[in-house]
């Protein structure tokens, strides 16, 4: 009798901590991001939705480490970032709170596993669409897109205006990433590999290597963090469009859903609203946003 | 075989750069390694509390922790060697220093080992006919400790050899940083890649081992 008396004490202390917790996340997190509106929405019977919506919670797997897009910011608990604005979204549609979602850190590498595993229920996570991902798993939208370009010091802006300027220039990127397979290829341009991009802005500031280049978004949210000496430049040069992974990839249904809510997103404007709190923050102006490809 | 001839431009690049990290890394830390232990087992307190702080500290050390120390911690203070001359870049120096340092406290531990198998009596035989202790280390002692050390010296130089690859997330394109390379564009699969560069790794411990062997033998007495 004595135990259960006091464990009933304890989860009420823990309940109430938590909710004080919630309650200063919440203050915060509204606002820096763009309001969601949640509501609960009419799904087929056995649909993924359908569960997800009855269990009122989901895992999406972000990147941590990527300002503007994915990002975990030391000593918060949740990630901000344009990602994290769509997975709210989405959750939002399926009548999940934002508190509701788990953040999962997904790397480039650990993508499709964690979707094929069940880690994560969804992928947004600057997750490029192409065929070979999708063999494997499935991909809406896209929901942004972006191109591979280049971050140079403030000072070298002039110099280094595009990515025919980088012939015999160090330039980092992540090991044996796309990226810089290109500018090596086309360009002429030095490798530098180090095993994440803040790893390479860095490198940069230390000045040991004189340009870092991967996708344009990715880019922004570096120079938005150190926007004096940190410039993006020249065009994109190559296509990456954003899409969310989910699995398996025959799901036509979560394809449709995950399309959808993207149009809504834009329709209604939290898209716009989304981008200006976060990737926006460099000072670039809202893109037009993409049109979906269709589902298979 | 166009996948060998594919992979070949890689492996090239790759290992020439490997070895060049090696070569360096190993000359540098042994002449360290040997400049360490023979503080360590040198009459003079503060020499040998030297010595001691060295392998402790570095030997504990992460060799990435190193790397990170180094590769990011130099430039800002303005330290960013680069050797010209033999075509380093300042990140393949800034490797070939991380590795020295680490690799120097397993090479005097290995050597302080072999000094420790030659009887003390050795040692007292050579300053009671008067010789100093430079002359001792160099004439008596090493020479009979130059024969225990091979075996662990060779162990040393192997994972010297596979440390090497942590260059790879340093801005050094070298073996292993090939492997990712080639993975992103050829259309061999990623087990014939990895087996293309552990083969190359395993050529390089084959020549250390081999030279390890043939010395032993060398140096062997009939006991």
């Amino acid at each position: 009798m004595r135990f259960v008396r006091t464990k009933t004490l304890a989860t009420a202390g823990v309940v109430a901590l938590s909710m004080a917790l919630a309650a200063c996340g919440g203050d915060e997190s509204g606002g820096d991001g763009a309001e969601v509106e949640v509501e609960e929405g009419d799904f087929p019977e056995g649909s993924q939705m359908a569960e997800f919506q009855e269990a009122g919670e989901i895992t999406i797997g972000v990147k941590f480490d990527q300002p503007g897009i994915g990002f975990q910011q030391p000593g918060e608990d949740t990630p901000t970032g344009f990602d994290i604005e769509i997975g709210e979204y989405v959750a939002g549609k399926l009548g999940i709170e934002p508190e509701n979602i788990g953040w999962r850190e997904t790397v480039s590498d650990n993508r499709e596993p964690f979707l094929e595993n069940g880690t994560v229920d969804l992928v947004i996570a600057s997750y490029t669409i192409n065929e070979e991902r999708r063999a494997i798993v499935g991909q809406a939208g896209p929901y942004y897109t972006t191109g591979q370009q280049i971050l140079v010091r403030e000072e070298d802006a002039e110099t280094i205006d595009g990515p025919d300027k980088l012939s015999e220039v160090s330039v980092c990127s992540v090991t044996g990433s796309t990226s810089l397979e290109n500018v090596v290829r086309d360009y002429g341009a030095e490798p530098a590999p180090f095993d994440t991009y803040s790893a390479c802005v860095r490198q940069l500031q230390n000045e040991t290597v004189d340009a870092v280049t991967t996708d344009g978004a990715i880019l922004l949210g570096y120079a938005a963090q150190d926007p004096d000496n940190l410039e993006v430049v020249g065009e994109e040069f190559s296509e990456e469009p954003y899409g969310i992974g989910y699995y398996p990839n025959d799901d036509t249904e979560m394809c449709e859903f995950l399309n959808e809510t993207i149009q809504q997103s834009i329709d209604d404007g939290y898209w716009a609203e989304g981008f200006e709190a976060t990737l926006g923050q460099s000072g670039i102006e809202t893109p037009d946003p993409p049109e979906q490809d269709p589902c298979p | 075989m166009s996948t060998l001839a594919e992979m070949w431009p890689f492996l090239r690049a790759g290992f020439t750069n490997t070895l060049v990290l090696l070569a360096l890394s190993l000359v540098l830390s042994t002449i360290l390694g040997t400049v360490l232990a023979s503080m360590r087992v040198s009459p003079v307190l503060p020499l040998r509390a030297f010595g001691t702080s060295y392998v402790n500290i570095f030997r504990n050390t992460p060799l990435v922790v190193m790397f990170i120390l180094i590769v990011e911690g130099f430039p800002p203070v303005d330290i960013r060697p680069n050797i010209e001359a033999i075509g380093l870049n300042t990140f393949e120096t800034l490797a070939v220093f991380a590795l020295t340092i680490y690799t120097a406290a397993f090479v005097c531990e290995a050597l302080r080992s072999g000094v420790n198998t030659v009887d003390p009596g050795q040692a007292e035989a050579a300053r009671a006919v008067g010789m100093t202790f430079t002359q001792t280390l160099s004439v008596i002692v090493l020479p009979q400790a130059f024969r225990a050390v091979i075996p662990p010296l060779a162990s040393v130089y192997i994972a010297l050899t596979k440390n090497t690859s942590v260059a790879a997330a340093f801005g050094v394109v070298e073996a292993t940083a090939q492997l990712s390379r080639m993975n992103e564009q050829t259309v061999a699969g990623t087990g014939v890649l990895f087996f293309g560069i552990a083969a190359g790794y395993v050529v390089i411990v084959w020549v250390i081992s081999g030279i390890a062997a043939f010395l032993e033998r060398q140096v062997a007495t009939a006991r």
